[in-house]
């Protein structure tokens, strides 16, 4: 089968196609983080090797680095240690690194297209499962290991078996007010947590031809939480637009070469995929997500499901664990629901334009008595962009918390958590059980809905206020 | 990393669906810069619970796992996989698995053996009748047994993976062996591309 975006940029990243052994794959850029990369150097200096493409490796802080009192010393013991072995390991080894404190230090995935870093066509990988982001431009981006970390600073390789390529096709036009957070979400209802296990998403359609840059982004995000390791667009003039003039993208006549290259990256009319389903974008209401996996959604209308109505034992099992977890009664209406907290940021929904969606919820608003609300852009850039257009001003005003940027509350690895049984509306990507905290109650929305919620104190639109 | 044909003992059943890596090792044990010490922190929040599975008798003595669908879903931390063989797990055997979870069992050296969800079934059933029966499970002929239920069933394991375990080869190594390849594909590639340097 040829013919598809996902073969083209499989087949020109083969360096080699041992008998036997899966195809050795090029990697254009490997993005690292404080989290995941330590163990990797540490294997390459162990074994006297050393880092093959410095220059096609980036560096930055974000998992665990705090989003207050920058001006301070990092008063998490662990978390100072692993971030002073990043700055190390990029210093012995000739890596780039974004530090805190620079101002394009940030979310990894929100770096990499904010620097003009992603570009159609390239392979991208990173010790991150949320490396599906950057499949937004037409790449073939997906998370990896420690061990496959020190592989490709090693080899600047990949050995992978070929996936499967999975078509998701959205057909109409999102209705107002509805984003690219919603859809994914409904995508993932639709998928099943697992339903893309072995494949890599192309998103088609036009609902999707719709969406901005950033709106890609999210969608491609989720991919990991329908299963699938990697998700891409084709690339077209939006993409091009957003590319054009940043600081890593072509210049001159090769912004030309690479143009004409990057026009042909699409599927071919009538290339076939290994499995297909298809979403009608107008069908779809604001996501909320009632479960502790990212496929246990419903709309902002509906009440809290009953598992008895689900098809399997399993399934039925799963629902059962996952409200006993979220303290819920099936039948209560989701307005119902009230939260303690409020995330307004990640690699989901962390960039300016979220930010935006936010702020216009929250100008001239209050956050209701007893909710904490923080709002933490996705990039130090990001963040003097939004308070260069007032932003903060506006969540300030309101009684928002405005942090520097990094993964914060999407995973609480730096101290942003929820006390045990806390209830949060937020913007990122995973309601785990855990996942903001032990005990933490978390529920998966659009930026929009998560400032509307924090003023209301319960699940809410805007257009509700 | 040693090779691994042969694994005999004790089995613990996890009978839960899409089990994230999350679950598995809790984020907070991620600022650990070493490949080893995360015995405490498997399954951390889930063993706060009394009868949680791993709490019961002798199931610190177990090498394998048995567990639902999707198991290792989620984030990328292999962790997860340092944290299940620090613990003593040396395979873990599930109807499906995370993309990333399984490659980084491979690499790891802990057996990622996907069996049918019927075998699963069968495997689950014949652990609850008698928790303390011996399961074996054999890497080259791709099976996991409990032959004091009669019980043999065969799982999924590609050849460069089973390889791979067997030998317990280092990946990098291998890779090496092209380094030609990779220096002619370097040579190739597009002017335009991006690096990190400028």
């Amino acid at each position: 089968m040829t013919g598809r975006l996902f073969d083209k940029i499989w087949d020109r990243h083969v360096v080699a196609s041992p008998a036997d052994e899966p195809p050795l794959l090029y990697i254009d850029l490997h993005l690292v983080h404080e989290v995941t990369s330590p163990q990797a150097f540490e294997g390459i200096e162990l074994k006297g090797r050393k880092v093959r493409r410095p220059d096609l490796t980036v560096a930055t802080m974000d998992h665990d680095v705090p989003t207050t009192g920058l001006d301070q010393p990092i008063a998490d013991e662990l978390a100072a240690q692993q971030i002073a072995r990043l700055r190390r390991n990029c210093e012995v080894h000739g890596v780039t690194l974004h530090p805190l404190g620079s101002i394009e230090q940030g979310i990894v995935h929100v770096i990499g297209p904010q620097q003009g870093l992603t570009q159609p066509g390239m392979t991208i990988v990173c010790g991150d499962s949320h490396t599906s982001t950057h499949g937004a431009f037409g790449t073939l981006a997906f998370g990896i290991g420690t061990s496959e970390v020190e592989h490709v600073l090693a080899t600047q390789t990949l050995r992978q078996a070929k996936p499967q390529a999975m078509a998701v096709t959205v057909d109409g036009e999102l209705g107002p007010g509805l984003t690219a957070k919603d859809l994914v979400l409904g995508i993932i209802r639709a998928l099943g947590t697992g339903g893309g296990v072995g494949t890599v998403i192309e998103y088609r359609g036009p609902a999707i031809r719709a969406l901005s840059m950033p709106g890609r982004m999210t969608v491609c995000n989720m991919s990991i939480e329908g299963g699938a390791r990697a998700g891409m667009i084709a690339p077209d003039d939006t993409t091009f637009a957003f590319l054009e003039g940043r600081r890593h993208s072509p210049k001159g006549k090769l912004w030309e070469q690479a143009l004409d290259d990057w026009r042909g990256l699409v599927t071919d009319e009538g290339a076939a995929f290994d499995r297909e389903i298809h979403v009608d974008a107008a069908a779809l209401r604001p996501a909320v997500t009632w479960g502790t996996n990212p496929a246990q959604s419903v709309t902002i209308d509906d009440v809290v499901p009953d598992p008895g109505a689900l098809s399997t034992p399993a399934l039925r099992q799963a629902a059962e664990r996952a409200l006993a977890y979220m303290g819920l009664t099936p039948g209560t209406a989701i307005r119902d629901i009230n939260v303690d907290a409020v995330f307004i940021g990640s690699c989901t929904n962390g960039r300016l334009e979220d930010l935006r969606a936010a702020a216009e919820v929250a100008r001239g608003r209050r956050v209701s008595p007893g909710v904490r609300a923080l709002v933490v852009p996705g990039s130090a850039r990001v963040k003097a962009e939004a308070e260069a257009e007032g932003l903060d001003k506006h969540f300030t005003d309101a009684g928002f918390e405005w942090r520097s940027a990094g993964c914060s509350m999407c995973l609480g690895m730096n101290g942003d958590i929820l006390a045990p049984g806390e209830r949060s509306a937020s913007t990122s990507n995973r309601n785990f059980e855990g996942r903001q905290g032990p005990g933490g109650r978390t529920h998966l929305v659009s930026p929009a809905v998560a400032a509307a919620t924090a003023v209301a104190g319960h699940f809410t639109l805007p257009g509700d206020l | 990393m040693p090779g691994v044909q042969r694994i005999a003992g004790r089995a613990v059943a996890l009978d839960r669906r899409d089990v994230d890596t999350d679950q598995i090792i809790p984020a907070s044990w991620l600022k650990r810069v070493e490949r080893t010490g995360f015995a405490p922190g498997l399954f951390g929040a889930w063993r706060q619970d009394p009868g949680f599975v791993l709490n019961h008798p002798g199931a610190s003595e177990a090498k394998i796992l048995v567990a639902g669908s999707n198991f290792g879903c989620g984030s990328s931390r292999e962790h997860a996989v340092w944290a299940l063989q620090d613990f003593g797990f040396q395979a873990v055997v599930a109807p499906s698995f995370g993309d990333i979870f399984r490659n980084n069992s491979v690499a790891a050296g802990l057996v990622p053996a996907q069996a049918s969800e019927e075998s699963v079934a069968r495997l689950f059933a014949a652990l609850a009748a008698d928790p303390d029966a011996e399961v074996v499970l054999d890497v080259a002929a791709r099976t996991v047994a409990i032959p004091a239920a009669g019980l043999t069933e065969p799982f999924e394991l590609a050849d460069y993976a089973r390889w791979r375990l067997l030998e317990g080869l280092d990946d990098i190594a291998l890779t090496l062996r092209h380094e030609q390849a990779v220096t002619a594909f370097e040579a190739s590639r597009p002017a335009w591309l991006p690096a990190a340097a400028g």
